[in-house]
């Protein structure tokens, strides 16, 4: 057995006794006016948030809310990207804009570096995970991801009606990204408990919360330990050993990354090849065309996470100050929309169209500036592999109940339920 | 023509190096960087000018050549 003193604590000595951090008050209930009162949670905005974000482009140009303790939401590109580049005045401490501020003697580090670090800790943390997402690492994990895509296809014989969603999509990146941690592969749904709680909760009460997040980290330990006792060619045992300006790392370190390659690759992924599915089932041109013409899938692709860029991440202000005319406080949020940024047509032309051949496409689905998503070479490969081996499989499909499409709320966008009509008479 | 990675500027979104990879190859840690000088041959100056235009972070340069 291996002794490692970094890890010789128990988890409760790396979490307080109590939750920490300034809690506001919860508030719910529908929305009156999305530029004065947006919620990412309200109906509406889960329903359809393009209209929304149209809307409040060019009314506003930045909407504003008192909600989850007040919170600013930029609508244009430039906003978007003068927001992402300026980490001097805007915190990335939390990237999940909910009701409790975390404390600010988590900073630069945050809960899960890199995304959760401010410059300088984050360039050195970013560093250390770069090579195992850079493209050349990515493509070793294709021809796995095929198989896997394969596997889950071939258990859909004989179906007239999948859903593409919940049977197809969902699996892809956990099981993707259990592989590259080296965790069990009978713990999905344990991993998808895990996003929902920490991505779509975020109007539960922090004793709700708290002991969730707590679960989480007892379980990235219990993977850390076996790892010390079985070290392998993975990515726990690589940060375990990694080092950063000449020191291993500390232990919630380690565990705050584990935390985000688990959560960040998953629903994110999983919406990404949901949308484009949902796109292609009610779009017969595109989804013929691509189907005939195989050599534009990485270009449609492009566009399809342009149109539908499943993530908005969050900031928070650092101190009060005049942005652009909004008086914007210490604390307050920013929503960081990427998908309001993809639509605006200042830098798009028929922003609101789809066109899945489009050439100039300058989109920040992935985000812009030192928090370009790290995964973005890996959630690209799945979202290719995934849409080659489906319409392989399936090259005629639509919409098999639209009213019982469901989509997810808050930062990360996708289908959660998406029943497709499958029509094997075709090819 | 000539095309040049502003490294200062490049976040590794790899777009040049999908779209022009006769001109761009990723780094180590995934940034974009040219090939052979940034020198673009005839037949690639519409790849360069695609991996420009479609560069999020706008940290490719293209340099014409004098006439």
């Amino acid at each position: 057995m291996t002794t490692d003193e970094r890890f010789a604590g128990t988890v409760e000595d790396q979490f307080p006794a109590e939750p920490r951090g300034v809690v506001n008050e919860i508030v719910e209930g529908p929305v009156s006016d999305y530029a004065t009162d947006f919620d990412h949670h309200g109906a509406e905005w889960v329903a359809d948030p393009y209209p929304i974000m149209d809307d409040l482009r060019d009314r506003c140009p930045v909407a504003h809310t008192d909600r989850y303790g007040g919170a600013w939401l930029p609508t244009r590109h430039d906003d978007v990207a003068a927001i992402a580049y300026d980490t001097e005045r805007f915190s990335s401490r939390s990237i999940i804009l909910g009701n409790t501020r975390p404390p600010l003697d988590i900073a630069p580090q945050g809960i899960a570096p890199p995304i959760s670090s401010d410059p300088p800790f984050h360039h050195g943390a970013r560093r250390v995970l770069l090579p195992a997402f850079a493209p050349q690492a990515i493509a070793k994990l294709e021809p796995g991801t095929r198989d896997y895509c394969n596997e889950l296809l071939d258990a859909l014989d004989g179906r007239d009606v999948v859903d593409a969603a919940v049977d197809f999509a969902q699996h892809i990146p956990v099981r993707v990204i259990a592989e590259m941690l080296g965790f069990p592969r009978e713990d999905a749904d344990l991993f998808r408990t895990f996003v929902h709680d920490v991505l779509e909760g975020v109007n539960d009460p922090l004793e709700v919360r708290f002991p969730k997040m707590v679960a989480l980290f007892e379980y990235l330990t219990a993977q850390i330990h076996d790892h010390l006792d079985n070290p392998r060619d993975d990515l726990t045992t690589y940060l375990i050993d990694a080092e950063m300006d000449g020191q291993k790392l500390s232990p919630d370190h380690i565990g705050g990354t584990m935390a985000l390659l688990l959560l960040a690759g998953i629903d994110t992924t999983w919406s990404a090849i949901g949308s484009s599915l949902w796109h292609l089932a009610r779009t017969p041109a595109d989804r013929e065309r691509v189907v005939a013409e195989p050599d534009l899938l990485p270009t449609a692709m492009e566009e399809l996470l342009r149109a539908y860029a499943p993530v908005t991440m969050a900031r928070l202000v650092k101190e009060d100050m005049d942005w652009n005319g909004c008086p914007m406080k210490a604390d307050d949020w920013i929503l960081l929309s990427f998908p309001a940024a993809n639509r605006d047509p200042e830098l798009f032309e028929a922003p609101d169209q789809v066109i899945i051949d489009r050439e100039v496409n300058r989109h920040s689905a992935f985000g812009l500036g030192v928090h370009r998503c790290l995964g973005s070479h890996l959630a690209r490969m799945e979202l290719r592999i995934a849409l080659e081996t489906w319409l392989a499989r399936f090259p005629d499909f639509s919409l098999a109940d639209p009213d019982a499409i469901t989509w997810s709320p808050g930062q990360v966008r996708g289908p959660r339920h998406l029943p497709l009509a499958i029509n094997r008479t075709a090819g | 023509m000539r095309v040049h990675v502003d490294q200062d500027l490049c976040q590794g979104h790899g777009r040049c190096y999908s779209l022009a990879p006769e001109l761009f190859e990723p780094d180590e840690i995934g940034n974009g960087v040219e090939l052979n000088a940034g020198v673009v041959p005839p037949d690639q100056e519409d790849a360069a000018r695609k991996a420009v235009l479609n560069c999020p972070e706008r940290a490719i340069v293209i340099e014409e050549d004098a006439l």
